[in-house]
């Protein structure tokens, strides 16, 4: 049980209930599709961004608590950023949730995304966290294949 | 036309059945006592494979430690104690099938090549351009993707049978859909996502009716009741060893000899030939023409073992069993709040799929785990049937003979863990 209150921590069920920056953007926005084929999750994430810097993200899709409440959080963690600034977010995140059982890395960095340091004792779940930052990877990329966990 | 091959004549048939003395079964499979962490292990993922008897862990591990050898050709000692063996598991395949000819059930790694084997064989003879094969909504992947690939290659096109609300098949629907461009229909006996139990043998009447031959995968039925070829008059039939208790990499299908015969070889190499010249080579006969390769012989004597072992049971006792499983999780389900059973044709087996109300399937299954609840979580390999369901995926438990009522109250209580975990 301690194991699931580490994974399913109260922040991320609060995003999962009542996920922030959802929905789409229009006009000039850039977009991004990713699915995981394992477990139907699907997502599609919106970024506008000026320059460097990243104004605004927003996502849609349907997925399980730790896939929605990552993307929620996500967009709330790289709005303002830049994409310099995203990509080292990126860099710490995976890091996090595909550290070795006790061999977390420091994740102070990372703020409240450090939430999905129990992701790392559930290997089958690290898919899950990860679709969104992948999918936005490809939005900044402007990537025009759909991301595929698989 | 006799019903055999039903989970209702399973019962119907029943003279008493004798019960089926699940603490004595359980004992016979080491795996039941071990813990998953820290609690019990309460196994319900049958529909993705089956646990193994010690009979079957016992006759690999005897295979390998004494009796390990090429089959076939062989002239001495071992080889020809391995192929005899390899043999006997054959005819405990024919056993189970109630197959006519020996020589017309072939061993392959599993249900998934056989239906390949059929595509690619069937498919290269009888198959042409405009003609048309006919699935079900409810098909895995694995009875969907190489019919797509062969209609690629040919040009023949697939047709699609309706289900409805409940997961049953729409029998006017899919009669709707035979005409003379059928080739072949391919349908699964037990659908492992829904648990739906296909009227194979009216299935039959009406696809021969209109001049087209009849694939079964019988993958998810092979656990739950006798796959009678001969009853359910179908023309050929596929299954895996390791969903009846038997090893991984093994399976079987059982064709008619005169399609089988009329069907080119599949794969080449050794053992399918009979004599080979680089300017020509002639062909062995049934069944040896359709298993190039050494074989799983491990497997398939593991399978042959499996077999006895569910015939020891008896299908009847196990059907019973699973019934008795079934309605009894049924019944208890009914009461968690927000959850919807998906899948609830008359007379399905013991394949219990749901969703919960604002909780992910994965996160049910997560946390089924940490109380040491195994279920499968996903679209179970049928995603054009979890589209029809209007779901992304669902929750999975499926009960085997080896399953208890109390097995039922521990994964009940985990759904309730769920809630608490979830709010």
């Amino acid at each position: 049980m301690s194991d699931l209150r580490e994974l399913y921590q109260e922040i991320i069920l609060d995003h999962n209930k009542q996920p922030r920056n959802f929905g789409r953007l229009t006009g000039s926005a850039r977009r991004a599709e990713g699915h995981n084929p394992l477990c139907g999750d699907q997502i599609t994430i919106y970024l506008q961004v000026s320059g460097d810097l990243i104004e605004d993200a927003r996502f849609e899709g349907a997925g399980c608590a730790i896939s929605k409440a990552s993307a929620s959080m996500m967009t709330e963690a790289v709005r303002g950023r830049t994409v310099c600034e995203v990509e080292g977010l990126f860099q710490g995140f995976h890091q996090m949730v595909t550290a070795e059982p006790g061999m977390l890395p420091d994740v102070d960095k990372l703020g409240k995304l450090a939430a999905f340091s129990g992701v790392c004792e559930f290997p089958a779940r690290v898919k899950c966290a990860s679709l969104a930052w992948h999918t936005l990877r490809a939005a900044i990329e402007q990537a025009k294949t759909p991301v595929s966990t698989e | 036309m006799a019903m055999v091959g039903t989970r209702e004549d399973a019962r119907a048939d029943a003279r008493p059945v004798a019960a089926l003395d699940v603490e004595r079964v359980r004992a016979d499979f080491p795996i039941l006592s071990r813990t998953v962490r820290g609690k019990p292990l309460v196994y319900l993922d049958n529909a993705a494979t089956t646990q193994k008897p010690r009979a079957v862990i016992d006759t690999l591990r005897r295979y390998y430690e004494d009796g390990n050898a090429n089959i076939h050709r062989g002239v001495h000692l071992l080889s020809q104690t391995a192929t005899e063996q390899y043999e006997r598991a054959r005819r405990g395949v024919q056993r189970l099938l109630n197959a006519p000819h020996l020589h017309e059930v072939i061993f392959t790694r599993g249900t998934t090549e056989a239906v390949n084997l059929v595509a690619a064989s069937f498919g290269r003879r009888f198959v042409g351009q405009g003609d048309e094969i006919v699935l079900t909504e409810m098909e895995h992947h694995s009875n969907i993707v190489p019919w797509q690939m062969l209609c690629e290659q040919v040009g023949a096109r697939i047709r699609v049978a309706p289900i409805d609300d409940r997961g049953a098949l729409r029998m006017d629907a899919f009669e709707a859909l035979l005409n003379e461009r059928t080739r072949l229909v391919s349908v699964v006996h037990v659908s492992n996502a829904l648990g739906t139990v296909n009227s194979i043998g009216r299935i039959c009447e009406l696809a021969h009716a209109a001049g087209a031959k009849v694939m079964v995968d019988g993958a998810q039925a092979a656990p739950h009741l006798r796959p009678d070829v001969r009853a359910l008059g179908c023309d050929f039939y596929a299954l895996s060893g390791h969903k009846l208790f038997g090893p991984t990499g093994i399976g079987a299908l059982w064709g008619r000899e005169e399609l089988l015969d009329q069907m080119p070889p599949w794969q080449g190499g050794g053992d399918m030939i009979e004599q080979v010249s680089f300017e020509r080579t002639t062909y062995n006969t049934l069944p040896a023409k359709f298993e190039a390769g050494t074989p799983h012989i491990a497997g398939a004597i593991g399978l042959g073992a499996a077999i006895d072992y569910v015939e020891s049971i008896g299908y009847p006792a196990i059907a019973a069993h699973e019934q008795d499983l079934i309605d009894y999780a049924t019944a208890a389900i009914g009461d968690v709040p927000g959850v919807r059973i998906t899948g609830t044709a008359p007379g399905k087996a013991s394949v219990l799929s749901f969703v919960m109300e604002s909780v992910h399937p994965h996160d049910i299954g997560t946390i089924l785990d940490s109380e040491g609840v195994a279920v499968r979580t996903g679209h179970h390999c049928c995603q054009p049937l979890m589209r029809r369901l209007g779901v992304p995926a669902t929750a999975r438990a499926s009960f085997a003979l080896y399953n208890t009522r109390v097995e039922v109250d521990a994964f009940i209580r985990a759904l309730g863990k769920v809630r608490e975990v979830m709010g």
